[in-house]
């Protein structure tokens, strides 16, 4: 009780990590005319919340974390006391390194979208207007330890992506914005059913209705199981949608193939983060009996979501689709450590969020390159691209090995974790889910030996050659001489290797030295562990580092 | 033998009940100034009325919201009841009250506007239908409601500009009255002569279109049809109650209710003839059928007043009905009216997924919203009055405001209501698409809009009162209303333009200054809805 009505006030830091990509959003609206300054403006606002976050990052005790503290650089203000809601704020290490995530991959978007041609009538400012919204709603929803609050920015969250698609998007992008915002939204809306239902509870335990996270944490081990599987099932069905495991996924590759590439990287890199997020932050630690009883069913959709996205992700035609349907496959790994119940698995799910935002981010910004040149996406409009463009070829590689995990990658460490974490205590499941390790290097490989090997072929490659050759349209240039000229299918440009050279970095480096990470989650684990009220079966000590 | 039973009745001396002249000061202010009205529209010369109608109508409001406010100050918590306990003026009826004051005064600035449509929106004289009907029978080509121009300007001197019709604006006082006393109602008798007020006035002004004539006769012809069958719904209902608890005074029939050996039949078939007329001026779902077509022919500020300060006139009156006489009895009647919340959430979605014409598909969206106010009726709980009020003023303004925007879109033949006619507005008018986008969301419930915070007030209310399936039935009918929002701004977002497309008027200062109100009082109560929420929680309906 003592809790539920904290007197307001505290860092202020986050407060101003979430206004200033606000502020920045809406300085797009009078810059409109003055589109070199607007550019300016939004990539100057992105590298300054990126500055701003590792200063968050490098004041994040992880001292305090692992002496309990559950969040740090708490900031809390009434706000609608007649719900009993506050402006809460404060973060732990898994919803740090998610929002670090996020600003470290705003900025080398804008860099990528810099030149982009938009749709006719659509203007660079209020595209970049658009990223610095949906930024700050993520850094909402990562930050906020207001339930109610987290649930406004969760839904916020859809107006700018949806716009961002509907917008600025491919050809089909009137259905895929709609069917993102209607299935996210009918999510939301039955977690609202279980938000409400949570704050009755609370109420009825409590004698006041609260949406503090920490209070309704503490009440969670009192509330009888069968009203927590209701609630749970509420939470779940929302972050299922948005994760999104493998009922719920059908959204998922209409809206990042239609999304603009910068969108799509957003989309799946970070917003579907929040999904996962949700189960390790709001599902297990709220609903812990529920979590307990119904983990097989989600292992369960899990374990199918790695096989099934691995399977539809090899039998696809269109590149976007084929990075989304990986995706769907590495979020039932992410799925897997989180109800497998072990540390090592809660961290390897927490690294891996992050992991797979970077390796799915550099995935669909090498698509948008190619697309840049070939203007299709089409994988069999793609061949032998490596002889024409090797720098691109490699970074695809790159990415690829990344995605699938190969050690050495960030990865690797992640999935690894996931694994071992997972075997104790689900060694079926684990087992299943090895085989889908199998198939991501099967469909990456494939993919890459369809784009960048073998001769020169594909009507995207051959189409752009021939626009650049000598001839007019129509006639036919010997596709080595053009390659040889450098021409119709340049490699990449220096801005180019700009929005890549820190993700390369970063993929690599992880992969070697996962610390920094792993210390600032581990705490923070440590803590989901106690909460959810099962033993670790390996200790904390045994974290691969 | 009557005469014998009356004779032996001792004559009690008839006194003058006391009145409470500072509670029900805003009443018969709105009420005085609504005969004043009528007394300049008859005397005064016409090009003078229009100026000096506005400022009567404005000026009332406001000394009618002052001593509201005055009142509401240092008003008792409990509420009193006054002229003899015909009225109960509690908190929710002065919360009622300064949200119909409020959603009055935004309507009539929609009325009064004359510069969106050249000499407004209304036209009166008897005449004039003639006229019309005799053009539309003599070409015989022309679609019911295409009239030619030139109708509009039959009337006044040849050359001059087309003046504005001016009864309107006592009727719309009448109406605003009558409703200020429906939801202050303490017996079936008042509310009913209250309904009757805010009624008849609201058929004629439907009726008062300058374009699409036929279209606008046909909504008052159908709306004073149906109306009087729900009223007379209403008189055989306030009949049989009284037969069973021999009052007409809530508070009585609630205590016949409670301390009572006899049959039920007459006092549920009673609550249910009487609710039958409540719920149809409340436009609830499946007593909705007049909405549609009224909303579409009214005039779209006349839609604007009956969207917004009718469905707060109807639920106010429900809730105290429901609340006040028939609280300790509501385990008997909620099974029906689950039924009746959830065919209306249903009827509202899915038929408002099929509209093509802007106006019609908020008609529907209004009977969805109306299924998601009876939740929190039907909630016997603090939380239950406090949730519907501050729903009805949520809805209210951000309805108001739509149809401000409505408006605004207009092309050759008036109002460009057609769906297909919005495509690719953005492009055109960014901020009106903006501002229409926005209040879409409110009404879809989307956060950081007074749309969410009422349907969270309201939802959790219910689901507090032991109604958790039904609140996932209206979390499911949001979603799917949320869908024919979406096509709205789909159409304006992201579809091309077309080429004779509509043009967006640029709003006179009184429409800016209605749907600023409107948008400005929907983002408030999504984002600091404190002030809101503790006036409607803090008190109780009295009686």
């Amino acid at each position: 009780m003592n809790t539920i009505a904290p007197d307001s006030g505290g860092n202020v830091l986050l407060l101003v990590l979430l206004a200033l990509p606000v502020l920045g959003a809406l300085a797009m609206y009078p810059l409109r005319r003055n589109i070199p300054l607007a550019k300016g403006a939004a990539m100057g606002t992105a590298l300054l919340e990126f500055v701003l976050v590792v200063v968050v990052y490098l004041s994040y005790s992880t001292e305090a974390a692992a002496s309990g503290t559950r969040f740090q650089l708490e900031f809390s203000a009434p706000w609608i006391p007649a719900f009993g809601t506050h402006f809460a704020f404060g973060i732990d290490g898994i919803a740090l390194v998610l929002i670090a995530l996020t600003a470290f991959l705003v900025p080398g978007l804008m860099l990528f979208a810099w030149a982009e041609k938009l749709p006719e009538g659509r203007t660079m400012s209020g595209y970049f207007a658009l990223l610095l919204a949906t930024e700050a709603t993520l850094i909402g929803v990562f930050t906020a330890t207001d339930v109610f609050l987290f649930y406004v920015f969760f839904e916020a969250m859809l107006i700018p992506m949806y716009f961002l698609i509907g917008r600025f998007g491919g050809p089909n992008r009137q259905y895929a914005s709609v069917k993102f915002f209607l299935y996210s939204l009918l999510g939301g809306l039955i977690m609202l059913a279980s938000l409400i239902g949570l704050y009755v509870t609370s109420a009825e335990q409590l004698g006041q209705g609260t949406f503090t996270w920490t209070d309704l944490q503490a009440i969670a081990a009192n509330t009888p199981t069968s009203t927590q599987i209701w609630l749970f099932v509420g939470f779940f069905v929302a972050f299922a949608i948005k994760a999104p495991l493998v009922p719920f996924h059908t959204w998922l590759p209409d809206a990042s193939a239609e999304a603009p590439i910068v969108a799509a990287v957003l989309l799946v890199g970070v917003l579907d983060k929040v999904g996962t997020y949700g189960f390790l932050r709001y599902c297990l630690p709220l609903f812990p009996e529920a979590s307990r009883t119904l983990a097989p069913l989600v292992l369960i959709l899990a374990v199918i979501g790695i096989l099934y996205g691995a399977l539809l992700a090899v039998g696809q035609k269109d590149m976007s689709r084929f990075v989304a349907y990986t995706s769907i496959a590495h979020f039932g790994f992410i799925a897997l450590g989180t109800f497998a119940f072990s540390s090592q698995a809660f961290a390897g799910a927490a690294l891996y969020m992050v992991n797979h935002g970077l390796s799915t981010g550099m995935l669909f910004v090498m698509v948008g390159l190619l697309v840049a040149r070939g203007g299709s996406r089409l994988i069999s409009d793609y061949g032998g691209v490596s002889k024409l463009a090797p720098v691109l070829a490699g970074c695809l590689l790159l990415a690829g090995m990344s995605s699938l995990a190969l050690p050495g990658t960030n990865s690797f460490v992640s999935e690894f974790l996931v694994l071992v974490g997972s075997y104790p205590r689900e060694p079926v499941y684990t087992i299943l889910a090895t085989v889908g390790i199998v198939f991501a290097a099967l469909y990456i490989l494939w993919f890459y030996q369809q784009t960048m090997q073998g001769p020169v072929r594909g009507n995207a490659v051959i189409g752009a050659l021939e626009r650049a050759g000598a001839g007019g349209p129509g006639a036919m240039i010997d596709p080595n001489v053009a390659a040889k000229r450098g021409s119709g299918f340049p490699d990449l440009t220096k801005r180019e290797i700009g929005v890549l050279a820190p993700l390369i970095v970063v993929i690599v480096v992880l992969g070697f030295f996962p610390g920094p990470l792993l210390d600032v989650i581990n705490p923070s684990v440590a803590a989901t562990m106690q909460e959810v009220g099962l033993p670790d079966p390996v200790s904390l000590g045994g974290i691969a580092r | 033998m009557i005469s014998s039973v009356l004779a032996q009745v001792p004559v009690a001396p008839i006194s003058a009940p006391a009145v409470d002249y500072a509670a029900v000061m805003p009443l018969l202010v709105v009420l005085g100034g609504a005969c004043v009205s009528v007394l300049l529209e008859a005397f005064l010369p016409r090009h003078q009325r229009w100026p000096a109608q506005v400022a009567l109508s404005v000026l009332v409001i406001a000394v009618a919201g002052v001593s509201l406010g005055i009142y509401a100050g240092d008003a008792p918590a409990a509420g009193v009841t006054t002229l003899s306990d015909a009225l109960a003026i509690d908190v929710p009826t002065l919360f009622l009250w300064g949200t119909l004051l409020l959603l009055g005064l935004g309507s009539l600035l929609l009325i009064a506007d004359r510069s969106v449509e050249p000499g407004g929106a209304f036209i009166a004289s008897a005449e004039e239908r003639a006229a019309v009907g005799a053009t539309v029978g003599s070409a015989g080509t022309s679609e019911p409601g295409d009239e030619p121009e030139h109708v509009d300007r039959s009337y006044g001197a040849p050359g001059d500009a087309p003046t504005m019709q001016t009864e309107v604006f006592p009727f719309a006082l009448f109406a605003l009255g009558g409703m200020m006393g429906f939801v202050a109602a303490n017996d079936l008798l008042t509310m009913f002569v209250a309904l009757e007020v805010l009624s008849l006035p609201l058929y004629l002004m439907c009726g008062l279109a300058r374009r699409r004539r036929l279209l606008s006769q046909e909504a008052a012809v159908k709306y004073f049809l149906l109306g009087a069958f729900a009223s007379a719904f209403f008189l055989y209902g306030l009949a049989l109650l009284y037969g069973y608890a021999g009052s007409v005074r809530l508070t009585d029939i609630a205590n016949a209710a409670a301390g009572s050996l006899k049959s039920d039949a007459l006092l549920f078939g009673g609550l249910a003839l009487l609710i039958v007329g409540l719920m149809f001026k409340g436009s609830v779902g499946p007593f909705h059928t007049w909405t549609p077509d009224v909303y579409q022919g009214a005039p779209t500020p006349v839609t604007a007043f009956m969207a917004a300060c009718t469905k707060v006139a109807a639920f106010g009156a429900i809730l105290r009905v429901l609340h006040v006489a028939f609280g300790s009895t509501h385990w008997e009647w909620r099974g029906i009216m689950w039924a009746v919340a959830i065919a209306s959430m249903f009827i509202g979605a899915i038929l408002g997924l099929t509209q093509t014409d802007v106006k019609r598909m908020v008609a529907y969206s209004s009977i969805a919203h109306a299924g998601f106010l009876l939740l929190g009726a039907m909630a016997i709980t603090r939380e239950g009055v406090s949730g519907t009020l501050f729903y009805l003023l949520a809805y209210g303004f951000t309805t108001l405001a739509v149809f401000g925007v409505i408006s605004l879109v207009r092309d050759s033949d008036g109002e460009a209501t057609h769906l297909s006619q919005w495509a690719g507005l953005a492009k055109r008018s960014p901020i009106l698409a903006g501002v229409m986008t926005f209040l879409l969301l409110a009404l879809a419930g989307i956060p950081l809009t007074s749309g969410f915070t009422a349907k969270f007030a309201v939802f959790s209310a219910a689901l507090q009162d032991g109604m958790a399936p039904l609140v996932v039935i209206a979390l499911v009918a949001s979603a799917v209303t949320a869908f024919f929002y979406l096509r709205v701004v789909v159409l304006m977002y992201f579809s091309e333009t077309p080429a004779d497309g509509p043009t967006v008027t640029v709003p006179g200062a009184f429409t800016t200054v209605a749907i600023t109100l409107g948008v400005i009082l929907t983002l408030l109560l999504g984002i600091v809805p404190t002030l809101a929420l503790n006036w409607a929680g803090a008190g109780v309906l009295a009686g």
